[in-house]
């Protein structure tokens, strides 16, 4: 039987649980075995985007550790699955072991719905979700790696399922992690410009691969008195 | 984060018409720039071969310094170098006085707004003109440009109207048609009396000694033609080696900038004019200006940032910039060029929120047309600025809670235990009244008003388990 | 140490012996397209249309002038001192000033003219684009002041695009100190983003292909 290992992400593991349920069902469903390391944290990023690399590394360190011997890491989230895939091996550019595995992990890194279409080789889960849809292109994603039409192939396959176009589908959301912190009136304008252009859309749901992002969003969505509802791409796989 | 200047920021983005100019002109440069690049099939291929060209010429600049002056100076033009935004407007200062010139029309340039050019020979009793139409109303308007390309974008014709009727005492006029024919009749005055003509340029071309400026309007053209002094400043980054690789560059720059194959007219301006020629200026002079940019190329990796050729793609990009527009950044670059050359310029600790100004969406770095990593640079520029933090002994409470945070990240289970008891802190809806005040202030509770946290019961952690008891009975 | 030594010692320092110092330029990337005649004329017309300038194709010079005579109606223009322009009998039409050697005159002509008529070095079939040289052939005030612009362009001219011109001109300081290449009528969008024509160039633009 295969076997993949969920890194469910701190956010996930915290506040959206039911995101890395949702995960492991399809999984599941598509015949994987599910390793889930208990000694998981968080892959770093934050202390990473926040300019603290010594942090940042530390960090690494120990995620580098609890996956060492998974052979897929399934990622409910395109920034996690960059910052492993992509910035590991800058922040251990001056340790040469730990560089080894780092550039290792890039071919066994995979963002959720980039493991469905091109490792499980899916496109259609048997879900069934009866909704008007819009996709949000999370950033890291769609930027780094290369996130667009996976999912909405993913989305195009389920049943009674609407997918709907935004017009500002690739406009990043306003999280940017701290910066939504530091630059709260400004995160929060561009949280604005992306509800408007969801209502725009007539979408009663929103739908996205990073956790962040529909924080960022449901929270706009929220103050803003529009009922829609914001959506991981599993639950939605998941969902039946 | 300190100084932020937060209340400028509010006002912009409160400003309902001004957030609607700035989106719209935004979204409609980035929409032609789509439309042109749809028929360049080769674009991804021209980048690379830009980014290669720049590359070399910026790791080989002296080489090509010394070429393109050799070159310039064989064909008629002098060249004077430059060591700061001073010792350039001095020079045109001097170059003035000595040929008693008083009126001087100037093209559009960022360098020259860069140095500060303006108000320098206004302080001096000279009349410098603006002659760009957006450049001259924000002249008469007493502002900075707004954007690299569109310098006047956060006006409207109601302003134009105003800042006419005002400054040049005509009765008022809000045609845009006809503003611009006011604007060409002042200026063609202005034109055909001025002493020195003042140019940016837009690429030194090293094999040719040659200045190459590309615009729409005609004045750059007008700017270089017309008076018998034409004073060329630019950047020392500006050179490419060849004139050949304008076949390149000018394909990139135009689509990037505005979605246009080509501007209107692109000038290759070798020298003053030949003796047989019949018009043209009688001298020209090339500025080679440093201001910071050696201090930049000292930087291996954020040497790239020289790569610039000034697009404003990237402006017209940025999430962010879309909702604070020009004037909220310092210095005379904006957006997310901008971003990551001032700090460069000036010292990280100039404005060290400048880095942490943008969400890192990427947008920018994937429509630089020369491939400049520049979400790479605000991320290496966020580490720099926490580096010189330390030396200054500031910051130390955000890099106690990072360590502390990193510790806790390390030992799984203290963080499942913090775990458990933020969710503790915050189950139910009135959470937010249950935080202990210390928390609830400062940045925290601004990101708190902007978005809720979810009512959580357990981790997934718990959850697994509970699972995998379940399925074990 | 002079301003000059101090930078070019700065740029020294700051770029060290790093491995890509010394190293040859990437070679020059230009590529020609295979293009007949016909379809460049043809492309050459559609750019300038869409350019809003206004292309004719005449069949003769003596029909270029004609053309030409159409669309001054009697106004006056100054003409440039190409050669092909006398061949067509243009310099001969009643309005049209030519000859000029001296700058304040020419000036003087241009600031009143209501069109500048001139010739072409090249004309770029892809973008609609006249390539101008100055020369004691070509002023470059008449392209410029006036508010029309009349380029009367033997069809031989007409090469495909920016790279077939750098792989003709590669050096074009050689030739002259202002090449200027003119894709369509001048235009600016610095207000509210709409478009205007004939800022400070001309306003109008007729290509006349012979």
């Amino acid at each position: 039987m295969r076997r993949v290992s969920l890194f469910v992400t701190c956010i996930v593991d915290q506040l959206f649980p039911q995101i890395g349920l949702a995960m492991a069902t399809v999984l599941e469903r598509l015949g994987y075995e599910i390793d889930f390391p208990e000694d998981q944290t968080c892959c770093g990023q934050p202390a990473f985007n926040t300019g603290f690399r010594d942090e940042a590394r530390s960090v690494a360190r120990h995620f580098l550790r609890v996956f060492r011997d998974a052979e897929y890491i399934v990622v409910p989230s395109g920034s996690c699955t960059s910052m492993i895939a992509h910035h590991y091996v800058e922040l251990f550019a001056d340790e040469p072991d730990r560089l080894a595995e780092a550039s290792r992990l890039e071919s066994r890194v995979w963002e959720f719905s980039k493991f469905l279409t091109e490792v499980a080789q899916v496109e259609d889960v048997g879900a069934r979700f009866e909704r008007v849809v819009v996709y949000h292109d999370s950033c890291h994603g769609l930027r780094e790696l290369g996130i667009k039409e996976g999912p909405r192939r993913l989305l195009s396959h389920v049943r009674d399922l609407t997918l709907r176009e935004m017009d500002s589908a690739q406009e990043c959301c306003g999280f940017g992690g701290t910066f939504s912190v530091k630059f709260p009136e400004v995160s929060g304008g561009m949280a604005r410009t992306k509800v408007e252009s969801i209502v725009r859309a007539g979408a009663e749901a929103v739908v996205g691969i990073d956790a962040s992002c529909l924080m960022q969003i449901r929270g706009a969505l929220l103050r803003a008195k529009v009922p829609i509802r914001t959506l991981h791409l599993a639950e939605v796989l998941a969902h039946r | 984060m300190s100084g932020v200047p937060e209340e400028r920021f509010h006002r912009t983005l409160a400003d309902k018409g001004l957030q609607e100019a700035i989106r719209s002109s935004t979204v409609r440069l980035s929409d032609h720039r789509r439309t042109a690049l749809e028929t360049l099939p080769e674009y991804e291929e021209l980048r690379t071969q830009a980014n290669a060209v720049k590359r070399h010429t910026i790791e080989n600049l002296d080489s090509y310094l010394k070429q393109f002056e050799s070159n310039a100076l064989a064909h008629g033009a002098q060249v004077v170098w430059a060591r700061d935004a001073a010792e350039a407007a001095d020079f045109v200062l001097e170059l003035a006085k000595r040929k008693n010139a008083r009126l001087i029309v100037k093209s559009k340039s960022m360098t020259t707004e860069e140095i500060g050019l303006n108000e320098r020979l206004a302080h001096h009793g000279l009349e410098p003109v603006e002659t760009d139409l957006g450049e001259y109303i924000i002249q008469l308007a007493g502002e900075r440009p707004y954007h690299i390309v569109a310098p006047a974008l956060h006006k409207t014709r109601y302003d134009v109207a105003a800042l006419f009727t005002e400054r040049l005492g005509i009765p008022r006029e809000i045609e845009i048609e006809k503003q611009t024919r006011i604007a060409r009749s002042v200026l063609r005055e202005k034109f055909l009396a001025a002493d020195i003509g003042v140019s940016g340029a837009n690429f030194l071309i090293a094999d040719s000694g040659a200045v190459v400026l590309v615009e729409n309007e005609g004045n750059a053209r007008l700017t270089t033609t017309a008076p018998r002094i034409h004073v060329a400043i630019a950047g020392i980054e500006k050179l490419l080696p060849r004139a050949q690789d304008l076949a390149v560059f000018l394909k990139l720059l135009g689509r990037s900038a505005t979605g246009q194959p080509l501007t209107v007219y692109t000038s290759f301006l070798t020298g003053p004019r030949r003796e047989a020629e019949i018009d043209g200026p009688d001298e020209l002079y090339v500025v080679l200006l440093d201001n910071g940019r050696t201090r930049l190329l000292a930087d291996a990796e954020k040497r790239q940032s020289l790569y610039c050729i000034r697009c404003g793609a990237c402006l017209n990009h940025c999430p962010v910039y879309r909702k604070l527009g020009g004037h909220n950044y310092p210095g005379a670059y904006s957006g997310p060029i901008g971003a990551i050359i001032t700090p460069q310029f000036m010292g990280v600790m100039h404005h060290p929120w400048l880095p942490f100004a943008s969400s890192l969406c990427g947008a920018c770095g994937e429509v630089c047309p020369v491939k400049i990593d520049i979400p790479k640079l605000l991320l290496d520029l966020r580490a720099d600025v926490h580096t010189a933090e330390a030396r200054q002994g500031q910051g130390r409470l955000e890099r106690l809670g990072f360590r502390a945070w990193a510790w806790v990240m390390r030992h799984p289970r203290m963080y499942e235990m913090a775990g458990l008891m933020a969710s503790a802190l915050l189950a139910g809806d009135r959470w937010r009244s249950r935080l202990p005040d210390l928390v609830n202030q400062g940045p925290l509770r601004a990101w708190l008003s902007q978005r809720d946290l979810p009512p959580v019961a357990k981790s997934f952690h718990r959850l697994w388990r509970e699972r995998r008891k379940e399925a074990a009975k | 140490m002079t301003a000059r030594e101090q930078i070019l010692d700065s740029v020294r320092a700051a770029l060290g012996s790093g491995p890509d110092r010394h190293r040859a330029a990437p070679a020059v990337r230009i590529s020609v397209p295979e293009r007949t005649p016909d379809a460049r004329i043809e492309m050459f017309f559609s750019a300038i249309s869409n350019l809003a300038g206004k292309p004719y194709q005449a069949t003769s010079p003596t029909d270029a002038c004609r053309h030409v005579a159409g669309i001054l109606d009697g106004q006056p223009a100054v003409a440039s001192n190409a050669p092909f322009l006398r061949e067509c009998g243009i310099t001969g039409l009643a309005s049209v000033q030519t000859g000029f050697t001296d700058r304040g005159a020419l000036r003087q002509a241009c600031a009143t003219a209501a069109a500048g008529i001139t010739c072409a070095h090249y004309a770029l079939a892809d973008t609609g684009t006249l390539v101008m040289l100055a020369s004691p052939e070509e002023a470059r005030l008449i392209s410029l002041l006036p508010p029309s612009h009349i380029a009367v362009v033997p069809q031989a001219r007409i090469i495909t695009g920016l790279d077939e011109l750098f792989s003709l001109v590669p050096q074009p300081g050689e030739l002259t100190s202002s090449m200027v290449l003119i894709t369509g009528p001048s235009r600016t969008a610095d207000i509210e983003q709409i478009l205007v024509r004939g800022v400070h160039g001309p306003g109008e633009i007729h290509i006349v292909v012979v």
